[in-house]
């Protein structure tokens, strides 16, 4: 029987005076996750994008309910994209994209 | 007081803007209290200024001081003169021999080390210890860790988790902290919570170390700090027409 995969949603919002691209955002975040714990680290997390909204500065992001503090950890740290200083800040996790979506309306 | 506690901003001074713009900053990300760094000769005016732009944005204001003793004597010397001035009092310790002192003595709030230079972190067990026996507390500041990168931020990792050890061990309050200058190295409180897994701090006691350690520090210092403070464990519940007859 295949064991079940357990994954977190993350709703992040992105602090930037100027609009982030989603490859670029993608690429910062995976960078961050690099450096701090290392490619061994980094494929465990199972990180994909499932949304992102440049106008609004939202993204959600999918990984291993294991891998979840890394992630949460990797996030705040990421302090420019390009040459633009950024913030980024979790807003949301949820284990569901239902749940997720229904918190982040309210 | 409930919520989230920021004890370390650091803004500069000269900037007006620069300030009002890193406290609303806080008081966006859901910070209920901020303690900003004050130079001691500005103490008066920078707290009434401070004060009045914390009022305007409806946040808490905790004045604070950071002490760079360069021995035990200026240290001492510096306490007897602030400790009846300021809200919360940490100690940079720049020498062991500070160090001993500053967690030896109670007056003393907080303990803070260099984030660049390690040889000159001095928290061992010895100065847990004694820490742990006048409550002082231990603040990390989270912005090195956002602009400090490669060979810097491993090693200040790893002499992080050490501290967080040696803190358990010896029940050493551990207060996390801002310590930023501009308002874009900000975070939410979660977030730095979360960087907490960094250095073995787990999320509930990080969330304790950004909330319930800096508000002890600041009730306490506030009830010394209030006309009715008599000597510890003595305080005026009565006066006046308010005592029974």
């Amino acid at each position: 029987m295949p064991k079940i995969v357990r994954r977190r949603y993350i709703a992040v919002r992105i602090d930037s005076d100027q609009t982030i691209e989603r490859k670029d955002f993608m690429r910062a975040v995976w960078s961050s996750i690099l450096r701090l714990f290392g490619e061994h680290g980094a494929s465990q997390t199972e990180l994909k994008m499932i949304d992102y909204d440049p106008a609004k500065g939202l993204a959600v992001l999918r990984c291993s309910h294991k891998a979840l503090p890394m992630i949460k950890a990797s996030i705040p740290c990421i302090t420019h994209i390009g040459a633009s200083p950024v913030a980024i800040h979790v807003e949301r996790v949820s284990g569901t994209l239902k749940a997720l979506r229904r918190k982040l309306s309210l | 007081m409930k919520g989230f506690i920021d004890l370390h901003l650091r803004p500069n001074l000269e900037e007006r803007a620069e300030i009002r713009r890193i406290i609303e900053r806080s008081a966006e990300l859901g910070y209920k209290a901020a303690g900003v760094s004050l130079p001691q000769e500005k103490l008066q005016e920078g707290v009434r200024e401070i004060r009045k732009i914390c009022s305007d944005v409806g946040i808490d204001f905790i004045s604070r001081i950071d002490l760079e003793p360069r021995n035990s004597a200026e240290l001492l010397r510096s306490l007897r003169f602030l400790r009846r001035r300021v809200e919360v009092i940490a100690v940079k310790c720049l020498s062991k021999s500070v160090a001993r002192q500053a967690a030896k003595d109670r007056r003393v709030d907080i303990l803070s080390f260099s984030p660049i230079d390690l040889r000159r972190r001095f928290f061992d067990s010895a100065e847990a210890e004694l820490a742990s026996r006048t409550q002082v507390s231990l603040e990390f500041d989270m912005a090195p860790l956002l602009y400090l990168h490669g060979n810097q931020r491993i090693n200040l990792l790893w002499k992080m988790r050490i501290e967080t050890i040696i803190a358990k061990k010896f029940d050493v309050p551990i207060v996390l902290s801002s310590g930023v200058s501009e308002a874009w190295l900000l975070r939410k409180p979660e977030d730095y919570a979360s960087l907490g897994y960094l250095f073995g701090l787990d999320f509930e006691n990080a969330k304790k170390a950004i909330s319930e350690n800096p508000k002890r520090i600041v009730e306490r210092n506030r009830m010394k700090l209030s006309p009715n403070y008599v000597a510890p464990g003595i305080y005026v519940v009565r006066r006046g027409k308010d005592c029974p007859k």
